[in-house]
């Protein structure tokens, strides 16, 4: 196992220095320089390029910037707020985007567990097409559809909760979007529990397990939802995935500061290092959560763990 | 003959059927896999109904905007949100112009006029500019579909047959282009590409085919051991021929179900793209940059938000029931579920 581990490790980390430069190649070709807008004759651009070492060739630039990125120096930005350290602006932000995103899944794992579980036990009944019905309408509406109703709803009409992020109630601003954002995982886990459940419900070891007489509840806790989880949890990954992606349209309606819109802003700016910054943290955040998945699904399920330590 | 004491007549029998009919042998012909798949296919009324719905608003999306006289970027300045209006349908007191109880068309001096779906804020007919946004939007997923079996098809085919060193070099390729985030993607080739359709589809041409791909590869791997993979090998058909007529087939509607499930992936996407002002450039429609548009007006004119949005939901909903029923058919274990 631990061969395992770390073998995934090092891929992963070979994968995230391979995407920096791709980045890092991509920001080169584009075009525009981050000093657009100002009126700048060509002698202090060329000056203003060589004071942010912009001037020296890519490789040599790259280099540095890895070197510098070990150390946690993400360079400064360019443009939108100048000669302000990317990690500060980076940092502050990021913490509000996983605070929504964690809630969020937290919320839709809750629910779409509940939902799915629900539908396979009552399978055929009205209550399994209400639920199907649920998921489906779920993973139909974009969340930012979702974000609006509640916002017209819930935060204009009834004033129960504030319409735009508001930095003196971080937790409470956070409600709404965190549950417009939880709308389709909560939709994707139902979908999935809820199949994997039937498969497991109708195969042979549950009937063992039921003709020795064990308890409906202890069964269903103790035999059908650990199987069950199993291949849900392999979903939970892409889905906190696409959660990241989706935020940024949230971040928009909520006027909430975090990564997503920095991230936007970076790119229609030519802010190069906030913007590599931005795309980086994405990336890692998704390997992370990959590298996650991937070793918690070996250590749950020993049939995994055996077949890939014979490799 | 002694055991009988009945004597038998004429009239003690007669035809089980009235005279002179035929009599032929039902026969139950193997069905193929084709049919055997529509057959399944047809008893799923969600399905049934999702793809009626997707082959109405198909139609629409080709026919819908040359309908009336309008078009996506004519500016009609003086006649900005007005509400739909529909004629015949006024007389019943729907969608007749109406707004907090006046007539927003006769106060705004258009009263011969019809905006069937209403008009936006900036004065342009709604009807015409979700169906060309459809349209937008449909020409997105039948990209996604391309791409998924043009791109992550053949590439996972050829991953998982040849195994070894190439499979490996291929998914870690794979998997790098996954850890680039969409998002930053379209951003950095919007900047490149000139933004709109063809940037989104770039974009999706270089990630939208990873999960047909592995799909794709895991089911080869599971084919290619069996025997009649190892007889046509033996038999000395060539790689390629291996490949597409002896595995290919026997994935298909794995292939099939994926790439269904990857057209409402395209569609939110540019859905989301547009939202963030990364979309298709105005004045062009797409669904969702007639969502983001009308979500501005939201409080006042809801009509402006409310139509193209359920114009998407309703064709999510279609193709997400269509990809369903398509997974039920193809997968026979899945229909007493």
């Amino acid at each position: 196992m631990r061969k395992y581990i770390l073998k995934r490790v090092l891929i992963s980390l070979a994968t995230l220095f391979v995407i920096l430069l791709v980045l890092f190649i991509l920001m080169d070709l584009m075009p525009g320089t981050p000093f657009n807008d100002e009126k700048l004759t060509e002698a202090q651009k060329t000056l203003l390029f060589a004071k942010y070492g912009l001037d020296k060739p890519i490789s040599t630039r790259f280099f540095l910037y890895a070197k510098n990125m070990l150390k946690g120096d993400l360079g400064v930005s360019y443009a939108i707020n100048k000669n302000f350290a990317v990690s500060d602006m980076v940092k502050d932000r990021l913490g509000i985007s996983i605070g929504v995103g964690a809630l969020a899944m937290l919320i839709g794992t809750v629910l779409g567990l509940l939902l799915g579980i629900l539908a396979a036990l009552n399978h055929n009944t009205w209550i399994d097409n209400l639920c199907s019905a649920i998921s489906v309408i779920g993973v139909s509406i974009p969340s930012y559809v979702f974000a609006l109703l509640l916002c017209y709803f819930i935060a204009y009409r009834l004033h129960w909760l504030p319409i735009l992020f508001n930095t003196k109630q971080p937790f409470i601003s956070l409600i709404l979007p965190a549950i417009a954002l939880s709308v389709s995982p909560t939709a994707n886990i139902a979908r999935f529990t809820r199949s994997e459940m039937i498969d497991v419900l109708n195969s042979d070891y549950i009937l063992l397990v039921q003709s020795k007489g064990v308890k409906n509840w202890k069964m269903i806790i103790s035999h059908v939802l650990r199987n069950t989880l199993i291949p849900v949890i392999t979903v939970m990954g892409p889905i906190l995935v696409n959660l990241l992606t989706g935020s940024s349209v949230i971040e928009k309606i909520f006027g909430i500061p975090g990564i997503g819109r920095l991230m936007i802003t970076a790119i229609q700016e030519n802010d190069y290092n906030v913007t590599i910054a931005c795309a980086f943290v994405y990336s890692v955040m998704y390997i992370v959560t990959m590298l996650f998945v991937d070793i918690l699904y070996g250590i749950i399920d020993p049939r995994i763990r055996i077949a890939k330590e014979d490799k | 003959m002694s055991n009988f004491d009945h004597e038998f007549h004429l009239d003690d029998f007669k035809f089980a059927r009235s005279a002179g009919e035929k009599i032929i042998d039902k026969n139950y012909s193997a069905t193929s896999y084709a049919k055997d798949v529509w057959n399944n296919f047809k008893k799923n009324k969600g399905a049934l109904i999702g793809i009626i719905i997707i082959i109405i608003i198909v139609f629409m999306a080709i026919i819908g905007p040359n309908m009336n006289d309008f078009t996506y970027k004519q500016i009609h300045s003086g006649q900005e949100c007005l509400v739909p209006r529909i004629p015949g349908l006024e007389k019943l007191g729907i969608a007749d112009g109406y707004h907090n109880g006046v007539n927003q068309y006769a106060e705004k001096g258009a009263s011969d006029v019809y905006y069937w779906f209403g008009s936006d804020t900036q004065g342009r007919d709604i009807w015409t500019r979700v169906w060309s946004g459809t349209r937008v939007s449909l020409i997105i997923a039948l990209a996604a579909v391309l791409i998924d079996i043009v791109i992550g098809m053949v590439y996972g085919l050829v991953s998982g047959y040849f195994g070894g060193m190439v499979d490996s070099v291929m998914q870690r390729f794979a998997e790098i282009l996954n850890g680039i985030p969409t998002l930053v993607i379209v951003t950095l080739l919007g900047m490149v590409l000139p933004a709109g359709i063809t940037s989104i589809i770039f974009a999706l041409m270089l990630t939208g085919w990873i999960g047909m791909e592995r799909i794709a590869r895991a089911q080869v791997l599971k084919i290619k051991e069996q025997e009649f993979v190892l007889a046509s090998r033996t038999l000395g058909a060539k790689k390629g021929r291996i490949i597409f007529s002896e595995i290919l087939p026997n994935i298909l509607g794995q292939v099939i179900v994926t790439s269904m499930f990857s057209i409402p992936n395209a569609i939110f996407l540019e859905a989301y793209l547009s939202f963030l002002g990364l979309g298709v450039p105005a004045p062009m429609a797409s669904l969702g940059s007639l969502v983001s548009d009308g979500y501005k007006s939201m409080t006042t004119f809801p009509h402006i938000l409310i139509i193209p949005v359920v114009v998407m939901a309703v064709l999510m909903l279609c193709f997400n029931l269509f990809a369903d029923g398509l997974r039920d058919a193809f997968d026979p274990k899945m229909l007493n579920k």
